[in-house]
């Protein structure tokens, strides 16, 4: 009987369509929100930081290594900048005096993203302006770049007419005392918030 | 009597003054008014400054801002900085800030300002620092920056200060 059997084909390709349809929708479960998901198998972790060798302002090499187990801020910026540079080191400096003593833990890192022209010898002379336990960091450019692709920050040499200037990342970035990503604080973000933040990573 | 008065006006005249004292510091060429020029101190090696100001335009025709001398450094640039997503920009603007007649520009910290590039010395908070700026129509004017702290903020508008 023909017609029985274009019958039986149907049903039996409308049963296969219903389980793959079925099997993508559970795998599709799996994989975003059930066990399988990326984040409770490790993957996709946004892993910012991680080890840099750089030298500081008096010279002396240095690693992240030497900051573990004291919470760092950590913010890129160039000595011939007028205005992000100094006035992100006067605010630190500014929060770090509200927190108090407590703040003391806190270790604020300006990494240069220009170390051609910022040497140690420039870094200190910059610094003077500033909080004294503000380090100041320079390298070779391959150690300044590996730092900066650890952090995912961003630093363009841009010409000028007489020279150039530098683009970069204006956030701070807030590591916890193990080394690990915190949370960032905005250039443009209000005090309150910004204290918020540098308390989350003394704790 | 005499004296009474003479208090009450010199006591009304400084009470009126207080809301713009630091601002009492303003330059006029033509139908410009130039208010309280103002610059950042600089740490000891640092090669620029920025440089601040407003500009009022009462007249009736646009003016623009070309740039300008400094006694302080070799040139006197106009930059303007932006943010977006994270990243710190500056950039010269060459063709100079527009002054639209009946508007007034503020140059200012993280927005289009002046900038004093390869000082011949640091900026030190209390100094002033000679410059003259360049416009368009109204010619040149001379002005004094006063040099304020290293992080120092523009100062309130006198309606806000009043307040």
């Amino acid at each position: 009987m023909p017609i029985l059997k274009w019958v039986r084909y149907g049903a039996w390709t409308a049963v296969a369509i219903v389980a793959f349809v079925s099997a993508a929708i559970l795998l599709g479960w799996w994989r975003v929100e059930g066990p399988g998901r990326a984040d409770m198998v490790g993957q996709n972790e946004p892993a910012v930081g991680g080890p840099f060798t750089l030298v500081n302002h008096a010279g002396k090499t240095m690693t992240d290594m030497e900051f573990r187990g004291r919470p760092m801020a950590v913010f890129f910026g160039f000595t011939n900048c007028p205005e992000v540079c100094p006035t992100t080191l006067v605010q630190m400096a500014n929060l770090t005096k509200q927190i108090g003593p407590a703040a003391d833990r806190l270790q604020v890192l300006l990494i240069t993203v220009d170390p051609e022209r910022d040497t140690p010898e420039q870094l200190a002379l910059y610094l003077q302006s500033f909080d004294p336990r503000v380090v100041g960091l320079t390298g070779s450019r391959e150690q300044v770049d590996a730092v900066l692709k650890a952090y995912k920050a961003y630093a363009k040499k841009i010409p000028t007419d007489n020279g150039y200037t530098m683009d970069h990342s204006a956030s701070v970035y807030l590591m916890r005392a193990d080394g690990s990503f915190r949370t960032m604080i905005d250039y443009h973000e209000e005090d309150t918030s910004a204290l918020a933040k540098i308390r989350m990573v003394l704790e | 009597m005499n004296r009474l008065i003479m208090g009450a006006v010199a006591a009304a005249l400084s009470f009126a003054h207080l809301p713009t004292v630091a601002s009492a510091h303003d330059y006029a060429v033509g139908s410009l008014k130039i208010g309280h020029p103002w610059a950042r101190a600089t740490p000891p090696s640092a090669k620029v400054g920025g440089g601040y100001l407003k500009i009022e335009n009462s007249g009736t025709v646009p003016d623009r801002l070309l740039g300008g001398t400094t006694e302080a450094a070799a040139r006197l640039e106009i930059h303007e900085s932006t943010f977006t997503d994270g990243i710190a920009r500056m950039r010269e603007q060459t063709d100079g800030v527009a002054v639209e007649p009946g508007e007034t520009v503020e140059l200012r910290p993280n927005a289009i300002h002046l900038m004093l590039v390869d000082l011949k010395g640091p900026l030190k908070q209390g100094d002033k620092v000679k410059a003259t700026l360049r416009f368009e129509k109204a010619g040149s004017v001379e002005v004094e920056f006063q040099v304020q702290g290293i992080g120092a903020k523009p100062q309130a508008t006198p309606d806000h200060a009043t307040h």
